[in-house]
Order: structure tokens, then C-alpha cells, then sequence
């Protein structure tokens, strides 16, 4: 066992951990932050991405061990501080961008990654951008347009609902 | 998984040390196919060395002869953003996986394990790259020997890899639409002294240099040099992707493509 230490959405987290454990497996079953899903367990849906030191990463591919002294962003510390949905969060909810709501997180946490690095998306930016995020519900059509919303783009002209 | 110790040592003769204290370690680049591996029980390692804490081997820099030297724990997305002196290698890094994985998975990692479909190894064999190792430097040519086989010996790790930069390159990729992996992939670069094409994805050998096709875009840089070459198809991987006899036909497709989109 190793005792492991990060910056978890701003505050000190630790723990003791083997070897082998994953990222993800810290996030959700020591810090009981479940919000970090984990879908398929093999680095292809996304659900489980949260970002490391300001990067997006699978945290199902990541040790725990590897994170280190990182700063590390969860879907938990997304909200604002008080608490009402950030501009992602909440243009997901304007524009039905979930419907089982499975991978969200990772991709919310996507799309906060792009829009960091890239402001203004284009749609086509935004599509492959989220190639490693699998959503089994919408057809992505509607993620797409939430996350050109949260970048304060004009989405009437985007595909229906 | 099952079990393993992890180190993160944070220089080179450090991590070399670690891994010839056990038979049993292993180096961890940035995880993206070792991880899958160990999930999988198809790897016992006791130890895990990992490389991602050595800050001598992260990095892209332009060697005195203009090359680019890229730090062999260097993950692919810094390449993207890094390499502009080398624009077809920075576009390779830059459609490697996604973008999560991008943020992890390194330039060594990808060479070490020299997966038959992955995208570095053609950009590094159509660049006669040098692969540099904590005790030697080796030429592309050499380095690359079959499926997942590398001229690397036990406990070897690459500290760097140097691209000469070619006058025109580029890089096409036919995506296996599942995997996203290179059902696929044709580099080529065209130097003063000659056109160098590698091709991935596509053999039972691995990664290989097509030179019937360097000796004709050598002489003549266009795709329309290239009418009338093939490549056998006995060599090629067979499966539910696709036949050899089809591989065999993108490799030459894909080369055309590439040529063009270089000149």
C-alpha cells in the first residue's frame, strides 16, 4: 500500500492505495465522489474523464499512484459556488443534451476541456473533440449543440431536437 | 488487475536501476495500452517503473542539424502542439486516440510497444528516425522487427527520438471505424536525398517500408507515379476487418492520397 495525496476540486484529498488502483477507483470508492463513472472499464466511452493538472484524461486508465500531488477536477466541483449549474452543466439542461444521463459527466468534462483550450468550437471542432466520449442515448446531436450554446454560440441553426 | 508495486523515479540511471533490480518490472509510459493489458491479466509485473516523473526525457526540441527531438515520455498531445517544425508528425500525434488519450499516451510508450496498427512507428520508420535509448541510439531501420518486437532489450528504455525533417511529409490513415486504430496507415516523406514510405496497420510483420513505391516517387513525386504498383497481399493481416487482398489495395490507395497531400 502507498499513501497518495492531490488537490481533489480544490481541496487536499489522501489516502492509502495499492499499486494497481486506479483513478477512477480512488475518486469513487474512497472519496465517494461517484459522479466519475466508469462505463466500459477499457479507455474507449469517456464517462469516466476528469482532468488532471487541467488536462482531460481517463481516470479509469490512470493510477491513482500516477496523480500524485495533481490537481484533479471532478463533475463535482463543476456547479458554481453557489451551488446553481455551470454554463456547460446548464446548457445540457436548456438543450436535452442527456437523456439516461450515463456518460455526462465525462461529458461535461470534455466539454470544459475544449472550451478552455478552444473557446469557439465549430460544430465539426466539437464532434471530434468528443470522439472518446460513447453516448448510447442522444445520437450526440443535442451534446453538440449544448456545448456550441455554452460557447456562446448561436445553435438555432443546428440540427432538431 | 492483479498486483503491483509502482516507482517514480525522476532520472534516467534512477528508473534504469529499478528495472534491473527485478526481472518482473516494467516501464509505464502514460499507460494507454499497459493499463488495458494489466486489466486484462495478460501481464504479471511486480514492479512498475514510471517514467512520467524523469523531466530529462519530456519535451520537444530542433537538434543543431535541424531535427526534431522529442522526449521519449512526451505525450501526444504536446507533440501536436510542440512539433510545428515538423508538420506531418505534429498532424500524426494530433489524430492518435482521442483526446483524453492524447493527454497521456507517449511517443516511447507508442514505440516500445510497437502495437501493428499504431501511427508511430510509420512516422518514425518513413523518417528514418534515430530512436535514442538509455544506452545506445538506434536507426529506425534496425528497430522496428515484427509484431510488437523491437530491437530494445530487457530493461532498455527510449530517453528520446529524433525526426530529421523532411521538405514535404504527410500522413493518411484509413480508421478501423470501432477501434479508431489504423486499419491502415501510409507515411510518407520525401527528403533531399530520396522518398522514404512506411506502412501500418496493414502487415502480418508489422510496420514495413514499401520501397518498390520509394524508388518510383524518388525519381517522380506524384501519386500518378505510383499507377500500376501493388503490394502482395500474401503478407497482409486477414480478419473480420478486413481480407490482405484488401489491405493490400489501401496500402496503395493510401500512399497515393498521402503523395498527394504532400506535394
Amino acid at each position: 500500500m502507498a499513501q497518495v495525496s492531490m488537490t481533489v476540486n480544490g481541496k487536499a484529498a489522501s489516502g492509502e492505495v495499492e499499486g494497481r488502483t486506479l483513478l477512477s477507483s480512488f475518486l469513487r470508492d474512497q472519496l465517494m465522489l461517484t459522479g466519475t463513472h466508469v462505463g466500459c472499464d477499457t479507455s474507449q466511452c469517456g464517462a469516466c474523464v476528469v482532468h488532471v493538472d487541467g488536462q482531460a484524461v481517463k481516470s479509469c486508465t490512470m493510477l491513482a499512484v500516477e496523480a500524485e500531488g495533481a490537481e484533479v477536477a471532478t463533475i463535482e466541483g463543476q456547479a458554481n459556488a453557489d451551488g446553481s449549474l455551470n454554463v456547460i452543466q446548464q446548457a445540457f439542461q436548456d438543450h436535452h443534451g442527456l437523456q439516461c444521463g450515463f456518460c455526462t459527466p465525462g461529458m461535461v468534462m470534455s466539454a470544459a476541456a475544449l472550451l478552455k483550450d478552444n473557446p469557439k468550437p465549430s460544430e465539426q471542432d466539437v464532434r471530434e473533440y468528443l470522439e472518446g466520449n460513447i453516448c448510447r442515448c442522444t445520437g450526440y446531436h443535442n451534446i453538440v449543440k449544448s456545448i456550441m450554446a455554452a460557447s456562446g454560440q448561436d445553435v438555432s441553426a443546428i440540427a432538431a431536437e | 488487475m492483479y498486483n503491483f508495486d509502482v516507482v517514480k523515479p525522476t532520472r534516467i540511471a534512477d528508473a534504469v536501476k529499478e528495472l534491473s533490480d527485478s526481472t518482473e518490472s516494467q516501464p509505464l509510459g502514460g499507460g494507454q495500452t499497459l493499463i488495458p493489458t494489466l486489466k486484462q491479466r495478460l501481464a504479471s509485473p511486480d514492479k512498475l517503473v514510471s517514467l512520467s516523473a524523469i523531466d530529462e526525457m519530456q519535451g520537444v526540441c530542433k537538434g543543431d542539424d535541424g531535427s526534431i527531438c522529442i522526449g521519449g515520455a512526451t505525450n501526444h498531445a504536446t507533440v501536436a502542439a510542440e512539433a510545428g517544425d515538423y508538420p506531418a508528425l505534429a498532424a500524426t500525434a494530433a489524430h492518435i486516440g482521442d483526446p483524453a488519450v492524447r493527454n497521456r499516451g507517449t511517443i516511447g510508450g507508442s514505440l516500445a510497444n510497437n502495437d501493428p496498427s499504431a501511427c508511430y512507428p510509420a512516422a518514425a520508420l518513413a523518417s528514418g528516425a534515430t530512436i535514442k535509448t538509455n544506452t545506445r541510439e538506434i536507426a529506425a531501420d534496425d528497430y522496428f522487427q515484427g509484431m510488437f518486437a523491437t530491437a530494445l532489450d530487457e530493461g532498455e528504455i527510449i530517453t528520446e527520438v529524433r525526426f530529421p525533417v523532411p521538405e514535404r511529409a504527410n500522413y493518411q490513415k484509413f480508421l478501423q471505424p470501432a477501434s479508431r486504430f489504423a486499419l491502415v496507415g501510409v507515411f510518407v516523406a520525401k527528403y533531399a536525398d530520396g522518398v522514404r514510405v512506411a506502412i501500418t496497420g496493414a502487415s502480418n510483420d508489422g510496420v514495413f517500408r514499401w520501397t518498390e513505391a520509394e524508388a518510383a516517387l524518388s525519381s517522380n513525386f506524384s501519386a500518378a507515379a505510383l499507377d500500376g504498383l501493388s503490394l502482395p497481399d500474401g503478407d497482409m493481416i486477414s480478419d473480420l476487418h478486413g481480407t490482405g487482398e484488401y489491405r493490400a489495395h489501401l496500402c496503395a490507395v493510401m500512399t497515393k492520397r498521402a503523395v498527394a497531400a504532400a506535394a
